[in-house]
């Protein structure tokens, strides 16, 4: 028999209660979380139960939420049963300023660089994790960039050169101008008809 | 100079080991990665990877584009084979906003897909040749791999990074040009395949390079995340196209090839078996394409003026779609809210993209689930206590690309 959403739902319930919540099929794929302190006993509730079997660790990362208080970063794992072809998203979510989840590297190798991947990217703290440090970025970079205070650049900022590259500058690559290069050219024009 | 005034570092007498640094610009990695070796004698005792020197922070950027900029960036993920992620990319979007492709644009698709799949596999394979000292198979397949560059050309213009399609379809319809190219490719590349295989796959010297070179369990891959032509090496039978078929594969009929060992030659021999499967698929799909007549053979795209950007011509000419092309471009509609993963049997691996939709114009958050990434975590292991000069076979067939692992 194959395996249903429903069903997974049901087994999850039966064996962790009300700890597991929030069920929701978003596109058809199971989606649901749990406490932070439960995340191994729930990955390895899914990996060693007999009927279960999500043995393949699809993908894991974070996202962040500034907008909720007490559960600003989701860890999102993406488990696939490759016997029964089924996928689940399994979240758990942390206080950003005390970001400690429990490593998945004992159940999964694969989770070693994608944490290390979260942890650049989000700061999320994995206990027990054998070598967390930076992976992408520099090991001098003292933020985490892919949060969402860090905005991206401003493309209307002016303390930059790059008239090379087609914005502001007087040089003007036509469409290719900012708001900021037109304006300075209206200026100009302006300064150039009051000296005539 | 005597003896004595040789002042070593404290330490250092002990140290039996020596430390090799492979990369980050060693012609041998193909790609900017380093790794560090421990070795003894030629032996290695342990490899660290440093990775992220061409890191892009595509993630970042893409939450602040409009869908239809972000298939730029996905070109630059496994340049080798653009088009899949360029796919990948736009059936996401399409599952996202539930647009529904016409039979014709998905075989059209499935070509173009099995066409890059062909280029990259055979630009792997026969740079495992060239890091086993056969230069020739590779300089061989190249001529087709111009080829395939040629069709990308004829259908989007460009050769690399491709930019291909749109969400909803392609940017225009497929040229005669590009279907004599493709049925000139299709009628010529199996004599070139076979004989590249004939160069290698009983080759003594080949086999002894390869055999047993990288090995892993098909237990250990899996836990290790692999997928892709490195999974089915080393016996299971995952394939995205079966297991969760999208753009139409299901109409297709083809094999899985598998290796049993995971070795670098069963590596090699799943990639020859695939492109002998993609042509088949092309063939297939090919045929399909052509029994279209009349003015269903136009159909290039599917019918969603909300987000397919429309042609520039009509553009130019027509009010209704200079309406659209102004709305998608100023970005005056909002994808609905949603969280959608997606994948893609990229010519390495599963290729996913998980994204989340805040109902703005841009993703709320973005993550692409990128193959080598995640199994190159486990070279350290393929190769402790290999030789050194396996350990460059091992990285070669791996088919690591660096601009995906760094993404």
């Amino acid at each position: 028999m194959a395996l249903t959403n429903e069903h997974i739902k049901q087994r999850l319930i039966e064996k962790f209660d009300t700890q597991v919540s929030s069920f929701e099929e978003p596109y058809g794929m199971l989606t649901f979380e749990a406490p932070k302190d439960m995340n191994l006993k729930v990955l390895n509730f899914l990996y060693d139960d007999a009927e279960l079997k999500f043995r393949f660790m699809t993908d894991l990362t974070a996202v962040h939420y500034p907008d909720q208080p007490g559960r600003e970063l989701a860890v999102v794992y993406h488990l696939h049963n490759l016997e029964d072809n089924i996928r689940i998203r399994f979240k758990v979510f942390t206080d950003i300023n005390k970001p400690d989840v429990y490593t998945a590297t004992a159940l999964f190798s694969a989770a070693n660089w994608m944490e290390r991947e979260t942890y650049d990217f989000y700061g999320v703290n994995f206990i027990g994790h054998p070598n967390l440090k930076r992976i992408l970025n520099v090991d001098e970079m003292d933020y985490f960039p892919l949060r969402k205070q860090y905005p991206l650049e401003d493309q209307s900022r002016v303390d930059k050169d790059d008239e090379m590259f087609g914005r502001g500058g007087t040089l003007g690559f036509g469409t290719e101008k900012t708001q900021h290069g037109t304006i300075t050219e209206m200026e100009k024009n302006d300064v150039g008809d009051e000296i005539v | 100079m005597s003896e004595q005034h040789i002042k070593l570092p404290e330490g250092s007498i002990e140290k039996t080991t020596t430390t090799l640094n492979l990369g980050p610009t060693h012609p041998a990695t193909h790609g900017v990665m380093q790794n560090i070796l421990e070795l003894d004698g030629e032996r290695i005792v342990s490899a660290e990877q440093t990775i992220g020197y061409i890191h892009r922070a595509f993630e970042k950027i893409a939450e602040r584009r409009n869908l239809y900029q972000i298939t730029p960036l996905t070109d630059r993920l496994n340049y080798c084979s653009s088009p899949i992620n360029n796919m990948g990319w736009h059936l996401t979007c399409e599952k996202l906003l539930g647009v529904k492709t016409p039979k014709r644009v998905d075989y059209l698709r499935v070509i173009i897909m099995e066409l890059s799949r062909i280029s990259d596999h055979l630009i792997c394979n026969s740079i495992v040749g060239v890091d086993s000292g056969a230069y020739t198979g590779f300089l061989y397949v190249m001529q087709y791999r111009e080829l395939i560059y040629e069709i990308y050309e004829e259908i989007c213009g460009s050769r690399l990074t491709t930019n291909i399609g749109r969400i909803g379809g392609f940017e225009r319809n497929f040229n005669d040009i590009a279907f004599t190219k493709i049925r000139k490719f299709l009628d010529e590349y199996p004599r070139v395949l076979k004989e590249f295989e004939n160069l290698f796959t009983r080759n003594r010297i080949f086999m002894e390079r390869t055999i047993g070179a990288g090995a892993i369990s098909a237990d250990r891959a899996l836990n290790y995340g692999f997928t892709g032509p490195n999974l089915r090496a080393a016996g299971v039978d995952y394939d995205v196209r079966i297991h969760s078929p999208y753009s139409s594969y299901e109409d297709f009929q083809f094999e899985i090839p598998v290796g049993t060992t995971g070795d670098c030659y069963d590596r090699f021999l799943v990639r020859n078996q695939e492109m002998w499967q993609s042509l088949s698929i092309i063939e297939q799909a090919f045929r399909k394409v052509q029994e279209f007549k009349g003015a269903e053979a136009e159909v290039y795209h599917a019918d969603v003026p909300e987000y397919y950007l429309p042609e520039k011509k009509d553009v130019y000419t027509k009010m209704e779609a200079l309406i659209w092309h102004f709305k998608i471009i100023m970005g005056e509609i909002d994808m609905p809210a949603g969280e959608v993963y997606n994948s893609v049997e990229g010519a390495n691996g599963e290729l996913g993209f998980y994204l989340i939709s805040d109902g703005g114009r841009a993703p709320y958050r973005l993550h692409f689930r990128r193959p080598c990434f995640i199994y190159y975590q486990a070279y350290e292991e393929l190769t402790r206590g290999a030789m050194l000069s396996d350990a460059i076979i091992v990285m070669s067939s791996l088919n690591l690309i660096a601009g995906e692992m760094d993404a």
